[in-house]
């Protein structure tokens, strides 16, 4: 069960809200000082995928983000646009970063997944169970007080 | 905090001060500004990262994209950034290898004769 569930109109200003509000819980958990910044920049970039896919499909469904601090700080990322849960999750070779045939939206993703898979230890990108969607689920170990 | 952006020239390059949160809301007003200088005939522009305090993919993304513009007209960009955190995220994107980055304006703005140290040509 979620400790504190978040869901905003797929809107960039709102991804702010939530980095703050998932770092605030973060620290309430007991995630580690040092953490925080990488909590902060993976958070901003599951949620900015998923207003880009929304806005993509145009979709003016909910984003939602849930977070949960019950062994560890768990954070889900949930969208809705029907694709594939994989796509647009592979790295890109720096030879391809500034060739001038990639497109910013691509170049973007594929950067903002290199972020994601190299700032978080736990990631699980995922179908969600019902309906179309992508779940990006995130966990950072917490210290209990 | 919310973005700012500064201009000033230094000997040939046009220095871009950017200052706050770059993330998917605030990196079109950077990509509009840089559009802009370029534009208004700047081929040597610096980026001057030392007050930045978020970076995102998005954020990425408008950089690279003045990178490409400016050697499309025979230009040059370079970075300034000297804290850790940034740092990181250009190598875990491998950006490092693509961006040239420079502790300080200072550095960012010399010519290449003075960056290795055999002074500049007369």
């Amino acid at each position: 069960m979620a400790t504190v569930r978040l869901s905003f109109s797929p809107a960039p200003v709102h991804v702010r809200t939530a980095r703050l509000v998932g770092v605030a819980v973060a620290r309430r958990a007991g995630v580690a000082e040092e953490l925080l910044d990488e909590v902060r920049l993976a958070i901003g970039e599951a949620c900015t995928r998923a207003v880009a896919l929304h806005r993509q499909y145009g979709l003016p469904d909910l984003v939602t983000v849930e977070m949960s601090d019950s062994d560890s700080y768990a954070v889900r990322v949930i969208d809705h646009a029907p694709i594939d849960a994989s796509i647009g999750l592979a790295k890109l070779p720096p030879d391809e970063l500034a060739d001038e045939s990639l497109t910013d939206e691509a170049l973007t993703t594929g950067v903002g997944f290199a972020l994601l898979a190299g700032f978080v230890d736990d990631l699980q990108v995922r179908p969600v169970a019902d309906g179309a969607g992508t779940e990006v689920r995130m966990v950072w170990p917490v210290t209990r007080r | 905090m919310e973005l700012s952006l500064a201009t000033r020239t230094v000997d040939e390059h046009t220095v871009l001060e950017v200052g706050g949160e770059v993330d998917v809301y605030t990196a079109p007003r950077l990509r509009e500004r840089l559009v802009e200088l370029v534009d208004a005939g700047a081929r040597n522009v610096v980026v001057d990262l030392g007050r930045v305090e978020f970076l995102d993919s998005t954020g990425l993304g408008v950089l690279v994209g003045a990178l490409k513009r400016l050697r499309a007209a025979s230009g040059t960009f370079g970075l300034v950034c000297s804290k850790e955190p940034l740092l990181k995220i250009f190598r875990i994107t491998a950006l490092d290898q693509v961006f040239p980055i420079y502790p300080s304006v200072e550095a960012a703005t010399s010519t290449p004769d003075d960056r290795d140290g055999s002074g500049p040509t007369s």
